[in-house]
């Protein structure tokens, strides 16, 4: 059986690290290209949704 | 020969024509294997067995033979529990499931069938008797087709108008139409999702058909069927390309978006079109005084 963490931040990439607060794997980026790429990457991985903030934080989330 | 041989031969057969005729192998491909279908019409005839010796027993006064029939309904029941089991483990590797409302109209629908080839044998067996062999046949193909007609059941064209609908992001938002389907982080996945996605409206035809399409278990049928019958692009750990169904909560129309291996938009409304009405998802609040003041 497959055992996932659902519906939860599972990871945050941004080039502002100050607009993130609390208990997240935060991943700082220098500009939003390398933000998309590592968004790209880490969504592959953990097999989860990218979503935009639309501010230049990005989040990873398994649905 | 024996006087009710023949009779309840006749039941038999034409209970066996009867759960014939009701497997067909359609694009849900389900039951599509050797096995399921020895399993089913195996079931059929014992179900024909037991419908076409009722009458035939209780004219020979032989009251107990009836009591089997409760055995049998109790029997039957168990190829419900089959296979819902059986679907439902199947459906953690469905790309796109099922979902338990199919699964349950899939297992019922599976369980009546039974019920329908006793009825058929009984009838014919039954009619047989009491006139003659041929009125016997007659009366039983007549039944197939009754109860294939009735148990037809509804379809998504019965109910819904499906229209294309324009696939368009607003900042990272996709959307149909007016509707928002979900949020879209990636600038890759947005292009595709622009250059292969499809996007449809579903307009209920009135009320009753709102508060059905509304219901998550039919929603989730029509994205299954839609899947299989034109297939969809989604990977697994690959969400963007997940079909996904939103409603606009003013109106009641549904935005269906998806991924599809053609991008052919006449095959991907048929599709909708194609897809049943489940039992569990149909709501009539039309029928009611208070559904009907309501709706004006």
């Amino acid at each position: 059986m497959e055992i996932a963490v659902k519906e939860q931040i599972l990871a945050v990439v941004t080039v502002y690290p100050e607009k993130v607060q609390g208990n997240f794997g935060v991943f700082i980026t220098k500009n939003d290209q390398e933000s998309q790429q590592l968004a790209l990457l880490l969504s592959r991985i953990l097999k989860a949704m990218v979503h935009n903030l639309e501010n230049g934080v990005y989040i990873i989330v398994k649905h | 020969m024996d006087k009710y041989s023949q009779i309840i031969l006749l039941g038999i057969a034409a209970g066996i024509v009867a759960r014939v005729f009701m497997l067909r192998n359609d694009y849900r491909s389900y039951p599509s294997y050797p096995h399921g279908y020895v399993t089913h019409i195996s079931l059929g005839i014992i179900a024909a067995a037991l419908g076409s010796i009722a009458i035939p027993a209780l004219l020979e006064k032989e009251f107990t033979a009836v009591t089997f029939l409760v055995l049998a309904a109790q029997q039957f029941r168990d190829i419900r529990n089959m296979e819902r089991e059986t679907l439902s483990k199947l459906e953690n590797y469905n790309m796109v499931p099922r979902g338990f409302d199919y699964i349950e109209g899939i297992a019922k629908t599976f369980e009546a069938r039974n019920y329908l080839v006793m009825l058929v044998s009984l009838v014919s067996s039954g009619t047989a008797v009491f006139f003659n062999i041929w009125i016997g046949i007659f009366a039983g193909l007549f039944t197939i087709f009754i109860s294939g007609f009735l148990m037809r059941g509804d379809f998504v064209k019965d109910i819904a108008i499906v229209k294309i609908g324009e696939l368009h992001f607003e900042r990272s938002l996709l959307m149909v139409d007016n509707i928002v389907i979900m949020n879209v982080g990636l600038e890759d996945s947005k292009k595709r999702i622009l250059k292969e996605g499809l996007g449809l409206i579903i307009h209920p035809k009135n009320d009753n058909a709102r508060a059905t399409l509304n219901n998550l278990g039919q929603r989730q049928a029509i994205l299954h069927d839609v899947s299989v019958l034109v297939g969809s692009k989604l990977e697994t750990g690959e969400p963007d390309w997940t079909p996904l169904m939103r409603k606009d909560i003013d109106t009641g129309k549904l935005a269906l978006y998806i991924l599809p291996n053609e991008k052919d938009v006449e095959c991907v409304i048929q599709a909708v079109y194609q897809t049943p009405i489940l039992e569990s998802a149909v709501q009539k609040p039309l029928e009611s005084k208070i559904g009907r003041k309501a709706a004006d």
